[in-house]
């Protein structure tokens, strides 16, 4: 297992490096001049010029390069221009924010999308099999600002069961002290339940907003793997020995059907880390997503470069965890490593 | 000729197990399934008994209907098949109106099945160990601090060797024998009163197909079960069956002792059946049935017709004597070795002084073999799976290189010629291949039409052939050379039956007018009346265009048909050689021996 941990960790590197790369060259083409736009409006081209001396932007690209990556490897991911606040630490107080808000989402939609998928499998050709493609459908056709504003307006403003959308916690609670970074996990660590049950309301519409968007893909390869798993020749074998349909279901076919479910996760997390962006812009929230976004629009390239930075090593992990469950559920891809 | 067969006579209970009764009886059953055409019936009005040790054998071709009929038996058709008509009585109990919690308590612990093809029959994530054990913990035949003690004590009934290690096993790492004997353990672990056998030995080899089915009479049989063996070879079922009942398009068309199946056969799809199966002391020409009846694969008027194939044919009598004929094909010493899975190899474990020795490192698939096809001769290269067989017919076709040795074709070295340049050099025109399965070797986005014009537009420029008239004057003419009636080209592989296909296959083959074809077990995944008929078509083709064949398979009784010569291999090397009369009459080798021996015997 060991080996295969560091096989894939290994794999790894030559991506990380493409992403270093391609990230410091992207915020250089981008349109815009950095130095132009933190002088001001006003600004004598002195000043710019002096502005840009002091960024180093006047410097050739490859010296440009050499600068950032002897940074990068001291973990100093530069300075945002706007805030003056060191990109790492922002980054580190922004990213629990928005991985609390994706792993809830995902947590909701895999609680909802797999026993719906197994269902409308199982009982193929039944409303249930129905209700599954018209929820699906749906889910996939309406964009998550919509759905967001729906529910914000539905659930905030017409029924008044939702606190307002406005980021992480209630106005009167504080945050409770730093461990994980996760809400919900820190104040039950302090054993603050006001403050765990003011940080869950907020958290419930961003949440179920994004697993609308999440369920669908999974609800779908569920109920196909599931479709075929179930007309395999094992599964008739289990029939053929009496075994009870909880049996059959449960630990022969589904076991198996898990196996494409598993692959689809990985690429509904990358999804939903793109939906996240915009997800926080509507309920304010103060994650890595809009802060990205924020940079991006003032050609601030140091939080671009570690936004994308982060996203990538959070996605290689992700694909490392992916490919040690795939080697947990099935026996023929730990022999292969 | 006997009117009507006496039932009792073919079994061979005593009075006091006769007056038990049948175990199962089926009457009039008829089965539908509900399709988008509309409704199809795929059993008719079938009538079977089994009684009590009895072993029964249901011998059909592809669509007789014979699985369903057994699936109907366990009630686990799948959704669209329902029983319209009929009643299925097993000791007692109404099958056909059961509830699913009865039929639950019934499967697995009194009716019990074996599939064809082990490894897809079994959990492929789950050890099998826990797989029996869950058959047992379900019907209460074991509890869980017991179970595993109680599965290892099976497998070793069905002779695992090792059974502690193989109860951690998964599929995967088991031979196709050895999963075999799971799913077997699998079926007997609850004790049940009926075994039926689907197909359990097709895709397994001679040796193992004996084994197995050695193993099954053995266990049943100690356990005084009823066992019905589902087969498409009347030859197996004959050979371990009391009675046997023949089914054609979902109807049984006659049920008689096994003994008197092949001495007497009464209906003629029996007759034809028994006509078809390969066994000693026949010609290829006996395979099919008497001449007038049937349609030769070759309109008459065409056998001697070669200017149909242009200059180049030649007719059986400008042959030359294959005994005497100049070598087509030479091979000398071939070696090919690939590296051994799981053995540490190459630049790191060298660096970490783990590099194995090369001896163990290298797995040698087929180790120095010599042999020779002479220009008309068909060589038939027989062995079981893993002996190197199609290893060599591989390197011979020049599709992958040999580690070393001469291949000489024609007294040219193309050996010599890496495998990526091959396929486009002249030679290739001259060694073409008919692969084992019809279906899988066919495009199925072309036509039939355009997998016949394949090679020609690839490689067919000396034909002269030009624009689509002309193309498809030749595929035509293609076609019924390999009987393929003309208005069935323009389909696609799917709207094919497999005996058509097989057709194509072969029509594409000698597109290029080859001097050798290699034919790769061209008939294993056919029907004995379609292999038939495609083993007699290949023989007249052989003799209109002057071919060479090398003949893989691991059916000894197809390859002494139409092969002039035999090579048994094994492990890579060859056991035998000779012709096919001595090969198969008095083989030397002790490995023939016990290869001839496996076949199933049925008694004539």
């Amino acid at each position: 297992m060991l080996k295969l941990i560091a096989s894939r960790i290994a794999t790894a590197i030559p991506s990380l490096i493409g992403v270093v790369i391609v990230t410091f060259m992207l915020t250089r083409v981008l349109p815009g001049d950095a130095a132009a736009y933190f002088a001001g409006p006003a600004a004598t081209p002195q000043a710019i010029a002096e502005i840009r001396t002091k960024l180093g932007l006047d410097k050739p690209l490859p010296v440009q390069f050499v600068d950032y990556v002897t940074a990068l490897s001291k973990g100093d991911l530069g300075s945002s221009l706007s805030t003056g606040q060191p990109v790492a630490t922002e980054i580190a107080s922004r990213l629990p924010a928005s991985a609390e808000l994706t792993l809830s989402g995902l947590i909701l939609a895999l609680a909802i999308a797999i026993p719906f998928g197994i269902m409308a499998a199982v009982k193929q050709g039944t409303w249930v099999d129905h209700a599954c493609r018209v929820i699906t459908t749906a889910g996939v056709s309406l964009p998550v600002f919509f759905t967001g504003l729906l529910l914000v307006y539905v659930f905030y403003f017409k029924l008044g069961w939702a606190p307002a959308p406005l980021g992480r916690l209630d106005v009167f609670f504080t945050a409770p002290p730093t461990v994980t970074g996760f809400y919900l996990i820190d104040s039950l660590i302090a054993g603050d339940f006001e403050t765990f049950r003011s940080a869950a309301a907020q958290l419930a519409i961003p949440t179920v907003t994004l697993a609308i968007f999440a369920l669908a893909p999974i609800a779908r390869i569920t109920r196909a793997s599931m479709l075929s798993v179930l007309s395999s020749e094992f599964v008739r074998t289990a029939r053929a020995a009496g075994l009870t349909p909880y049996k059959v279901i449960m630990v022969y076919a589904f076991r198996n059907a898990m196996l494409p479910v598993i692959t689809t996760l990985g690429m509904v997390f990358s999804f939903l880390l793109g939906a996240n962006v915009l997800v926080e812009k509507v309920f304010a929230w103060p994650g890595i997503g809009s802060y990205a976004v924020e940079a991006l629009i003032s050609s601030d390239y140091a939080p671009v470069q570690g936004f994308v930075l982060a996203m990538a090593i959070l996605y290689i992990i992700l694909n490392l965890v992916i490919d040690l469950a795939y080697g947990v559920i099935d026996p023929r891809a730990r022999s292969e490593a | 000729m006997h009117g009507v067969i006496d039932m009792t006579q073919a079994t061979t209970l005593t009075p006091a197990e006769e007056a038990r009764g049948p175990l199962l009886e089926v009457h009039h059953l008829t089965v539908e399934f509900a399709t988008r055409k509309g409704i199809v019936t795929a059993v008719k009005q079938v009538d079977l008994t089994v009684r009590k040790g009895e072993t029964l054998g249901i011998v059909g071709e592809s669509g007789s209907g014979k699985s369903v009929t057994s699936y109907t038996l366990m009630r686990i058709l799948d959704r669209a098949g329902r029983i319209a008509e009929g009643t299925i009585t097993f000791s007692g109990i109404d099958v056909a109106n059961a509830t699913e919690r009865t039929m639950r308590d019934l499967r697995g612990r009194e009716i019990s099945m074996i599939f064809q093809n082990p490894r897809a029959a079994l959990n492929p994530i789950r050890k099998v160990g826990d797989q029996i054990g869950d058959v047992l913990l379900h019907h209460l035949q074991a509890e869980p601090r017991n179970v595993k003690a109680k599965v290892i004590e099976i497998l070793e009934q069905v002779r695992i060797a090792r059974p502690q290690e193989r109860y951690h096993a998964y599929p995967f790492e088991l031979s196709g024998g050895m999963c075999q004997r799971i799913v077997i353990a699998l079926a007997l672990a609850c004790q049940p009163q009926l075994l039926i056998a689907d197909e359990p030995t097709t895709g397994l080899d001679v040796t193992t197909q004996k084994a197995v089915m050695d193993l099954v009479t053995e266990l049943t049989r100690a356990r005084g079960m009823s066992t019905i063996l589902i087969t498409h070879d009347l030859g197996l079922a004959a050979t371990y069956c009391d009675t046997v009942v023949v089914m054609e398009k979902g109807k049984v068309v006659e049920t008689a002792p096994a003994e008197q199946i092949f001495r007497a056969p009464q209906h003629p799809y029996t007759q034809k059946l028994v006509r078809a199966t390969p066994r000693p002391g026949i010609a290829l020409s006996d395979l099919l049935p008497e001449a007038p009846a049937v349609p030769s694969p070759l309109p008459v008027g065409e056998r001697s017709a070669p200017q149909a194939m242009g200059e180049g044919a030649q007719t059986s009598s400008q042959m030359p004597d294959p005994v005497h004929a100049a070598p087509l094909l030479k091979v000398e010493n071939l070696l090919k070795e690939y590296p051994r899975q799981g053995v540490p190899m190459g630049f790191f474990a060298g660096l970490m002084g783990k590099k194995a020795p090369p001896e163990d490192a290298l797995f040698r698939a087929v180790d120095g073999l010599s042999f020779e096809v002479k220009k008309g001769e068909s060589v038939g290269l027989v062995g079981e799976s893993g002996c190197g067989k199609s290893t060599t017919s591989t390197i011979v076709m020049r599709l992958i290189d040999a580690t070393s040795g001469k291949i000489t074709f024609d007294g040219m070295d193309i050996g010599a010629i890496p495998a990526k340049e091959f396929a486009h050099h002249p030679m290739r025109r001259r060694i073409q291949m008919v692969f084992q399965d019809p279906t899988d070797s066919l495009n199925p986005r072309y036509t039939a039409a355009r997998a016949i014009a394949d090679p020609l537009l690839r490689m067919g420029e000396q034909f002269g052939i030009r624009g689509a008239a002309q193309m498809r004057a030749k595929v035509e003419e293609l076609a019924t050379m390999a009987g393929l009636p003309l208005d069935l080209l323009d389909r696609f592989p799917h709207q094919l039956s497999g005996g058509q296909k097989a057709r194509v296959g072969i029509a594409r083959a000698i597109a290029l007018k080859p001097d050798l074809v290699i034919l790769d077990e061209p008939t294993a995944a056919l029907d004995v009346s379609v292999q038939a008929v495609v083993l007699n078509l290949l023989e007249e083709l052989k003799q209109t265009l002057g071919m060479s064949y090398l003949f893989v398979s691991h059916d000894l009784h197809v390859v002494r048909l139409l092969c002039d010569r035999v090579i048994v291999m094994r492990q890579g090397k060859m056991v035998e050689e000779g012709t096919s009369e001595q090969v198969l009459e008095a083989p030397k080798a002790a490995y023939t021996r016990e290869l001839i021996a496996a076949i199933p015997h049925p008694p004539v």
